[in-house]
C-alpha cells in the first residue's frame, strides 16, 4: 500500500513566541524548527502500517528551502522519499490545495496528517484534504490499523472514544497515543542522505485567508498567595473575589 | 444570511452551540438560521431562540456520525438556503466537518476564533496560534465564510426571537465508515466543555492519590486534567493532558497542583480567566503565569481545600 504522510515544519515546543516587523511577523530568529509533533506520530504509524503490510510512505511539505534540513530528519526516521511543493505555507487552506494536487495523481492508499500543528492549530487540513478529494475523512485518531483492505481507527470523540472502519483510500489524522515517535539511528541518517526529495512548484492559488497581525497573551499581574495553614482562604477568594465557583 | 451549525449532541445543543448562535446573531444583527442533523430534545429548538435562531433546519435520514455525508448535506442546505456565514463550535466534531463544509461551500475557513469579529475593513477575526502562546488576526476573503468558536470564548447574549422549525431529507450517496463501538465517559465532565478545571502533575508522587483531586474536582464541578509527564507514565490517560502537545483549555478556573509549569504545559492553559498554582517550590514557573497561589505539600493544602470547598458549596 502507499501512504502519504503531510508533515508541517514547526517551532520546538520550547520556543518562547515572539512577533517581529511590528508584530505582523513570527519571529524566526534563533528558533529551532523541528517536525510538527502530530505529523511524526502520522509518520511512524505509516512506517509501521507499510512494514506489517508491505508499501511504501511518502512525506509531503509545503514549505521553503529552509524546510529540507527537517524533512531529511523524517527520511532518516524511514519514510521512502519526499515531496516539498515550494511555496510558503501561509494559510491552511492554501496548503491543502497544494497537497490535493500531488495525491490527487498519486495512487495513494492512505493519507495521514497530524490532529494539527502547534504553530497555527488549524486542525483542519484532514478535512480539507478529504473534501478536495471527495474521500471519507476520520480526525483525531488514537489507533489505526489494516483489516482485510479497510481501514479501522479509533478516535477521540467529545467525552468518548469511537471505533471506526473506513473504506480506501482515507485521509486520518494522528492523535498522541497512536504510537512512540521513532529516533532515527545513524544507518537511517546516513540512508536519507540520498533519498528522493522531490521538489514541485505550487499551482496558482485564489487565497482565502489573510493574517495581518499578532499577538502575546497578556501578562499576568503579580500572583497573590495565601498561606498553606490557611489554605481555605483561596477557596474564598475563588468564591467572593473572582466569582469563579 | 447568516447560520450556524448546530452540534446535535444525544439531543441537546450544549453551551458551545448557544455561544455559536449568539455570535452569528451579532455579527448578523438580524435572524439566525440554525442546520443540525437529527431531531432534537423538545424545548432545545426554544434555546436557540433565545440567542437570536429564529429558524431551525433539521437535517433526516442520517445516521451514524460520517464527515463527508454529513458535510455535504449540512452544504447542500447552507447553498439551498443561501447562508454565507456559517458559526460553529470547534469541537471534536466541529473540527472534522467544519473543514469539508468550507471546501463545499467555497468559504474561507477559519478555526480557533476566541473573539466577535472587526468588520470596519473587511471580516477579521482573531484566533488562538501557537498553542496559546499567541493570537492572530486573520482576514476573511472570501464572500462564504466558516468560522469555528472556541468554546468558553465568547459571551452568551440574549435576543429573543421566535423559531420556525423545518425538516430536509438527506440525499445522496450513503457512508463509506462505519462506526462499530462508541464508548463514553460517563458522569464526567469532558475536559473541553469543563467551566473549572483540576489538573495535577508529578506533585502527586503516583497514580494512587488522585482520589483527592477527584475529590475536590468533583465538589466544585470541576473536570480533571494532567500534565504531560503525567500522562506519559500512565498515571492517568492521554485524554486528560492539557498542554502543547496535549489539549488546549480555556476554562473559567484552572487550579494546577503540582505542576511546574513548563512552557508547553502554560501553552495549553495559559487562556483560563484565572490561574491557580499550588507547588511546594516557590521558584516554580506556575506562579508567574498565575492568578493565584499557595506554597506548599499538596497532600496537606489538598484536605483543606476539599473542606473549604464543602462549605463553599452548602
Amino acid at each position: 500500500m502507499k501512504i502519504l504522510v503531510c508533515m508541517s515544519v514547526v517551532p520546538d515546543t520550547t520556543t518562547k513566541i515572539t512577533f517581529t516587523d511590528n508584530n505582523t511577523k513570527f519571529n524566526s530568529q534563533g528558533v529551532q524548527f523541528i517536525i510538527n509533533p502530530y505529523d511524526e506520530l502520522s509518520l511512524t504509524k505509516a512506517l509501521e502500517l507499510t512494514e506489517k503490510n508491505g508499501g511504501t510512505v511518502t512525506v509531503a511539505n509545503v514549505g521553503l528551502a529552509d524546510a529540507d534540513a527537517v524533512i531529511r530528519k523524517a527520511l532518516a526516521i524511514g519514510a521512502n522519499d519526499a515531496i516539498r511543493i515550494n511555496a510558503n505555507p501561509e494559510d491552511g487552506q492554501f496548503v491543502a490545495e497544494q497537497l490535493a494536487q500531488i495525491i490527487k495523481d498519486g495512487g495513494y492508499d492512505m493519507v495521514l496528517t497530524g490532529r494539527e500543528s502547534i504553530d497555527y492549530n488549524g486542525g483542519q487540513m484532514c478535512g480539507l484534504l478529504g473534501a478536495i478529494l471527495d474521500w471519507p475523512s476520520v480526525n483525531v485518531c488514537a489507533k489505526m490499523d489494516i483489516v482485510d483492505g479497510k481501514a479501522h481507527f479509533e478516535r477521540d470523540i467529545d467525552g468518548g472514544r469511537e471505533t471506526i472502519i473506513s473504506a480506501l483510500p482515507v485521509v486520518a489524522s494522528a492523535q498522541k497515543d497512536l504510537c512512540e515517535p521513532r529516533i532515527p539511528n545513524m544507518k537511517g541518517i546516513m540512508a536519507a542522505r540520498t533519498k528522493p526529495l522531490s521538489v514541485v512548484e505550487p499551482k496558482a492559488s485564489e487565497g482565502y485567508n489573510t493574517y495581518s497581525a499578532f499577538e502575546n497573551p497578556v501578562a499576568k499581574q503579580a500572583v497573590k498567595l495565601f498561606d498553606a495553614q490557611n489554605a481555605g482562604q483561596l477557596i474564598d477568594a475563588l468564591k467572593n473575589e473572582v466569582k469563579v465557583i | 444570511m447568516t447560520g450556524i451549525y448546530a452540534e446535535n449532541s444525544e439531543g441537546i445543543f450544549k453551551k458551545a452551540v448557544l455561544e455559536a448562535a449568539s455570535y452569528a446573531s451579532i455579527v448578523n444583527n438580524g435572524p439566525v438560521t440554525a442546520i443540525c442533523v437529527g431531531q432534537p430534545n423538545a424545548g432545545e429548538a426554544d434555546k436557540l431562540a433565545r440567542y437570536g435562531v429564529n429558524k431551525l433546519i433539521v437535517i433526516e435520514g442520517l445516521s451514524a456520525f460520517d464527515a463527508q455525508t454529513y458535510s455535504r448535506n449540512i452544504a447542500d442546505v447552507i447553498k439551498n438556503n443561501s447562508l454565507q456565514t456559517i458559526v460553529m463550535a470547534n469541537t471534536y466534531s466541529g473540527k472534522a466537518l467544519g473543514p469539508r463544509i468550507a471546501v463545499l461551500t467555497d468559504a474561507s475557513l477559519v478555526t480557533n476564533v476566541v473573539d466577535f469579529p472587526d468588520a470596519s475593513n473587511g471580516f477579521k477575526v482573531k484566533r488562538g496560534v501557537f498553542s496559546g502562546k499567541g493570537f492572530a488576526y486573520v482576514t476573511m476573503q472570501r464572500a462564504g465564510k466558516i468560522i469555528a468558536l472556541t468554546p468558553n470564548s465568547t459571551e452568551l447574549k440574549e435576543n429573543n426571537v421566535s423559531i420556525a422549525t423545518e425538516t430536509y431529507a438527506a440525499t445522496g450517496a450513503g457512508s463509506l465508515t462505519n462506526i462499530t463501538n462508541t464508548s463514553k465517559t460517563v458522569g464526567k465532565i469532558p475536559l473541553t466543555e469543563a467551566e473549572i478545571v483540576v489538573s495535577a502533575g508529578r506533585g502527586m508522587k503516583g497514580p494512587e492519590n488522585w482520589a483527592m483531586v477527584e475529590e475536590l474536582a468533583q465538589i466544585l464541578g470541576a473536570a480533571t486534567a494532567c500534565s504531560k509527564p503525567v500522562s506519559d507514565m500512565g498515571w492517568r490517560p492521554h485524554s486528560e493532558h492539557v498542554g502543547q502537545t496535549g489539549i488546549t483549555i480555556k476554562p473559567n478556573l484552572y487550579i494546577a497542583i503540582g505542576i511546574s509549569g513548563a512552557i508547553q504545559h502554560l501553552a495549553g492553559v495559559s487562556s483560563s480567566k484565572v490561574i491557580v498554582a499550588i507547588n511546594k517550590d516557590p521558584e516554580a514557573p506556575f506562579f508567574k503565569a498565575a492568578d493565584y497561589g499557595i506554597v506548599g505539600d499538596a497532600f496537606e493544602i489538598l484536605p483543606q481545600l476539599i473542606a473549604a470547598a464543602k462549605a463553599a458549596k452548602n
